[in-house]
């Protein structure tokens, strides 16, 4: 039984904030098939075209025929735990610090063997296992041994959240409450346990219905001023609040419909771009430093950054032309985001929708996203410790043509597909 | 002409000696300051941004600048007549042809701010104007007429933007009003401490935003969330109110100053 | 149907080096290999510019291999080899040496394996140890082979009965033998209890499971036999030799080496039985390692480990002699030099050198060589036997190799072993 997760006491404020020693994060070129595939959950391993032998540790030719052709495939995981350790001793900083630490030798019913992390609830050796990958604090894949039926609590595990970044017991900003999509992703977090939401928002004037009333009752919430297209508005936020923040959940957007012709003038251009790539720039600049120094503050810690961008980001979808355009800079930004948060070990999470169900989508035909199903993607994208999430069928679907072929997937949408 | 220069030159010393007063009737350009608010679907005035260049570090070690950026009309403002379509075609009408005599000239403070402070959504009527010129006067031909509303003293951007479902809610000039001003009195323009020169609800009069109509169809100006109407005398205030010098420009962010005379 | 192999007739193996370990050392690699060349040139007689045949095995070189050594302490050989298999590369060198000299494509070959130990060497070794390391057990936390090598001793625990206090045999005997060893680095005795009360590292691998990495040097000479006789040099003999790589790659995890395949082709070169050797001197990175090389040599059948050391004592004066030099386990693992221990322990003890640790009458002693975790096993393995000489002529002792630290004893950490 893992013992469940208790919110932890307040912090001493005199001592040394502990930092980030990373996990070994070097890995061949090859191996980094494992990390693609586990930034979006999977376990994939290497499978020979050619003799169907499954290969591991991932390779340049088959280990049995030598043929190059190597696909990588989705696997089960399913294998049975031949030996098990704990670790009590290590030269790395990362483990040093977090012993005692459990490993454990599976061989796939697949083929291969594989060293793992062991989930706590994995018993003595024999027994059936499952096999996952999951992004350490690296950012690199991992295997992690589960048990075949996990407690209700296995979440909780030690090691497991290190992979993860619950939002329980943490402190989470979600940046603009005043829309659906904000309201639905905060009722989400106060659902998973978070311990204090901070909702931004800006022009305090604008109402849009009784959105943002209902969820500032909750008691966890806290509504903040947060206009992302005032430097001044972000850096006074992350002054006052940025060193308690452990989660951010960038979800301000501007979306407007429009391609080239269809709106003279670049003003709106230039207000999605103002929120939707650079507001991402200043809120980085202003917040990232903060969580980056938390990343290994305890056992809840600064964790995770989640940024709202669409499917529209991979290829430009034209009746919504320029919105396109600045998700694609948000995208691009985030992986330098993604890369200068590395070295903390703190998650950069993108997230991929397809049309929303909301105001700017009204002529988008369903399938559409609900609020509250993308909030619960989000939240899910955290728990799981996915850092790549295309939730929505359309967001799916659009995403295997791209990978299939991107040139096509521009002429089907240049035609006027949906 | 030395009784120009005389004058001139006594302008300057009671200036100096504060026999003359200047009252800054401007707000502070802050990105907090709210801006006009349109339907999403309309393109949309730019509020008030801005971000330093340097502060005596790396950027630039010996000194401090911003950069900023903002609309035309962000903040206390000039409207020019080219910014109504009523005024489109009339001569000398953007910022940077107005004749600049005008930007120097009178000023009638006309006091609402009782009738405001009951409604938000007062309209300033014919009737308010004749009480005013009993009391004070005919309205000089060649004036502003500036109504006070102390609206200015609402802080808070909420209170001052006063939005709910069906709109805004600040005051302004009935059509009527705005139109005997223009056709009766021949004034330089009408100013207001609020967001906009018309009320809140003005599209919703006769023509829509009257005040905009009126004036600048005539080849009138407006001047926007103006401050410290209350440190004025009802009449004999000076004001000096140049925008910047923007080709074809129909407004901009400036500095609106009052001469009044005696002590503070 | 297989060519029948050439046998190592007419090589003789000479002069055996050990550089005094030290736990660390500022020095380099190379000053540990000119250290162990000046030793074989003063103790042969043989001058430098004869020496036309170099075999090296360092992991701390770099960014030089052998090639960068010739110029570094001008030599100027006409055959050349750097091999990079640790425990393996005492007897893959004097296999490789031996065919040399047998061809006459080198008359005298030094064969040395060295490391030098600064504080961080460890570490960085590992971090880029081999591309399967980097990527599926270095992540994993275990800074070093401990893991894969509990996992080994677990599952072989599990299935063959094998207990903790069966490798503490081990660890006890070699101990024992160690404490007659001038150069060892532990002059403790360990006893079983000692051993089976010392610290978890990463269990069941317990503190006296591990190897100390140390700096050091191990060296030796390989010549004709002529040539050792016209040198009067007290030599040993080649009767077989055995090499085998990534072997059983099938088997899930490690219950057996390779020297299970060739083993018979083994004995069949030196014409002799497992009863007919008197002492072994096996690769004992991790006691699981040597009960697993007393049953895949043949010495009992895959699983009785444990029996057989529970009923033999393993001391020089006992019945199956193994690591009389007190093996790695208690010398301490000087980097490569560790597969080159065995090989030169097992010439001094047939030519007369070994002192208070002589095997009595020992006329074949068998070395094994074990090496390379690259994933979860060790992929190189080989063993040679090697007999006395018809020569009576009794060795040089040795100098005065009484220059190890006093204090290294206090500094021994579970440190995880190079292979």
């Amino acid at each position: 039984m893992t013992m469940p997760l208790m919110k932890p006491p307040r912090k001493n404020p005199v001592l040394r904030t502990r930092q980030m020693n990373l996990p070994p994060w070097a890995r061949s070129r090859v191996a980094l098939g494992i990390t693609a595939a586990a930034a979006e959950g999977r376990l994939e391993l290497q499978v020979c075209d050619d003799c169907g032998a499954t290969q591991y540790p991932p390779r340049e030719a088959c280990h049995r025929c030598l043929s190059p052709r190597l696909t990588w495939r989705e696997q089960t995981g399913e294998g049975e735990l031949l030996a098990r350790t704990t670790l009590h001793h290590s030269n790395d900083l990362f483990f040093r610090e977090r012993l005692p630490w459990r490993l454990g030798l599976v061989q796939l019913s697949a083929g291969p063997t594989l060293m793992v992390h062991l989930h706590g609830e994995v018993g003595e050796a024999p027994t059936r296992i499952k096999v996952g990958a999951r992004l350490d604090r690296a950012g690199q894949a991992v295997l992690i041994g589960f048990p075949d039926k996990g407690s209700a609590h296995m979440a909780d595990d030690k090691m497991l959240r290190e992979m993860t970044s619950d939002p329980k017991f943490r402190k989470v900003l979600v940046t603009d409450g005043k829309t659906e999509v904000g309201q639905a992703i905060v009722r989400a977090l106060v659902q998973a346990g978070a311990d204090i939401v901070w909702v931004g928002h800006a022009e305090p004037w604008k109402k849009f219905g009784a959105g943002l009333d209902d969820i500032s009752s909750l008691p966890q919430v806290t509504l903040v001023p947060l206009d992302l297209t005032n430097g001044r508005s972000v850096s006074e936020l992350a002054g006052e609040i940025g060193g308690k923040v452990d989660i951010v959940i960038n979800n301000a957007e501007v979306h407007r419909t429009f391609g080239i012709v269809a709106r003279r003038g670049t003003d709106v251009a230039k207000a999605e771009m103002d929120i939707n790539y650079f507001g991402l720039l200043r809120l980085a600049q202003e917040f990232g430093p903060a969580l980056r120094a938390r990343s290994a503050d305890g056992a809840i810690g600064a964790t995770a950054w989640v940024n709202l961008l669409s499917i529209y980001a991979l290829s430009n979808f034209p009746p919504h032309g320029t919105f396109s355009a600045s998700k694609a800079a948000a995208h691009s930004l985030s992986q330098c985001l993604r890369a200068e948060m590395r070295p903390a070990g703190i998650r950069v999470v993108n997230v991929f929708p397809g049309p929303i169900d909301d105001e700017w989508n009204q002529h988008m035909p369903p399938p559409k996203l609900l609020p509250s199903t993308l909030a619960a993607a989000i939240v899910k994208a955290l728990r799981d410790g996915v850092e790549d999430a295309y939730p929505g069928d359309v967001a799916q679907e659009w995403l295997e043509r791209w990978r299939d072929n991107p040139k096509v997937l521009e002429r089907e949408l240049a035609a006027g597909a949906s | 002409m030395t009784d120009t220069n005389q004058l001139l030159a006594g302008l300057v010393n009671a200036m100096a000696s504060g026999h003359i007063r200047v009252v800054d009737l401007t707000q502070t350009l802050t990105p907090e300051f709210p801006q006009i608010a349109l339907p999403p679907e309309m393109g949309q005035c730019w509020p008030f941004r801005i971000e330093e260049v340097s502060k005596y570090d790396e950027r630039g070690p010996g000194w401090y600048w911003n950069n900023f950026s903002c609309g035309e009309h962000t903040g206390t403002h000039f409207d020019a007549p080219i910014h109504w379509i009523s005024g489109r075609d009339l001569p000398n009408n953007s910022v940077d042809t107005i004749p600049v005599q005008h930007f120097v000239a009178a000023a009638c403070v006309i006091d609402c701010s009782a009738q405001v402070k009951a409604d938000p959504d007062y309209l300033m009527t014919l009737a308010d104007i004749e009480a005013f010129e009993v009391a004070h006067g005919r309205i000089p031909s060649g004036a502003w007429v500036l109504m006070r509303t102390d609206w200015s003293q609402r802080l808070d951007p909420q209170a001052y933007q006063n939005f709910d479902e069906t709109g805004q809610h600040t005051p302004g000039p009935s059509a009527e009003a705005v139109r005997f001003l223009v056709e009766q009195r021949d004034v330089l323009g009408f100013g207001s401490e609020a967001i906009g020169t018309d009320a809140g609800q003005g599209y919703h009069l006769r023509p829509p935003y009257p005040c905009h109509y009126y004036m600048h169809g005539a080849g009138r100006y407006g001047l926007q969330c103006l401050s410290n109407l209350d440190q004025l005398p009802a009449t004999g205030a000076v004001l000096i109110c140049p925008p910047l010098k923007i080709q074809k420009g129909s407004g901009s962010p400036l500095r609106v100053l009052a001469l009044v005379g005696g002590r503070a | 149907m297989s060519r029948r192999r050439a046998s190592y007739e007419g090589v003789a193996v000479a002069v055996p080096v050990t550089v005094p370990y030290v736990r660390y050392s500022t020095k380099s690699a190379h000053w540990f290999i000119g250290q162990a060349l000046e030793a074989l040139v003063r103790e042969s007689g043989v001058p430098k510019a004869q020496i036309d045949g170099l075999c090296l095995s360092s992991f701390s070189l770099a960014p030089d291999t052998a090639v960068g050594v010739t110029q570094h302490l001008g030599l100027s050989p006409r055959w050349l080899d750097h091999i990079p298999t640790g425990g393996a590369s005492g007897v893959m060198a004097l296999r490789r040496a031996a065919r040399a000299v047998q061809a006459g494509d080198a008359d005298i070959v030094a064969c040395v394996g060295a490391d030098t130990n600064h504080v961080d060497s460890f570490r960085q070794t590992l971090g880029s140890f081999s591309s399967f390391a980097r990527d599926a057990t270095y992540p994993y936390g275990s800074g070093g082979p401990n893991s894969i090598f509990a996992f080994i001793t677990a599952n072989y625990m599990r299935r063959y009965g094998a207990t903790r206090e069966d490798f503490g045999r081990i660890a006890v005997a070699q101990r024992c033998n160690a404490l007659k060893n001038p150069n060892a680095l532990f002059k403790k005795r360990l006893t079983l209890d000692d051993y089976l009360s010392a610290k978890p590292i990463s269990d069941p691998i317990h503190l006296f499971d591990c190897v100390m990495p140390c700096a050091g040097a191990e060296a030796f000479l390989v010549m004709s036999e002529e040539r050792a006789r016209g040198l009067g040099l007290a030599h040993v003999l080649i009767r077989a030799g055995i090499e085998r790589h990534n072997a059983y790659a099938d088997d899930p995890v490690m219950v057996r080496g390779g020297w299970r395949i060739d083993r018979d082709d083994l004995y069949a070169q030196a014409d002799v039985k497992p009863a007919d050797i008197d002492f072994v001197q096996t690769y004992d990175d991790y006691p699981v390692i040597v009960m697993m090389q007393f049953e895949d040599l043949g010495f009992c059948e895959k699983g009785e480990g444990p029996e057989f050391v529970r009923r033999h004592t393993l001391t020089c004066d006992g019945v199956f002699p193994n690591n009389t030099s007190g093996g790695q386990l208690s010398c301490g693992q000087a980097g490569a030099a560790a597969g080159f221990l065995g090989m030169t322990e097992t010439i001094r003890q047939l030519t007369d050198l070994a002192g208070a640790r002589t095997v009595p009458d020992a006329q074949l002693g068998l070395v094994a060589g074990f090496g390379m975790v690259t994933y979860d096993r060790c992929l190189c393995t080989g063993a040679m036997i090697l007999g006395r000489s018809a020569d009576k002529r009794p060795g040089k002792p040795p100098p005065d190799t009484a220059l190890i630290p006093s204090g290294a004893e206090q500094h021994a950490t579970a440190n995880e072993g190079l292979r």
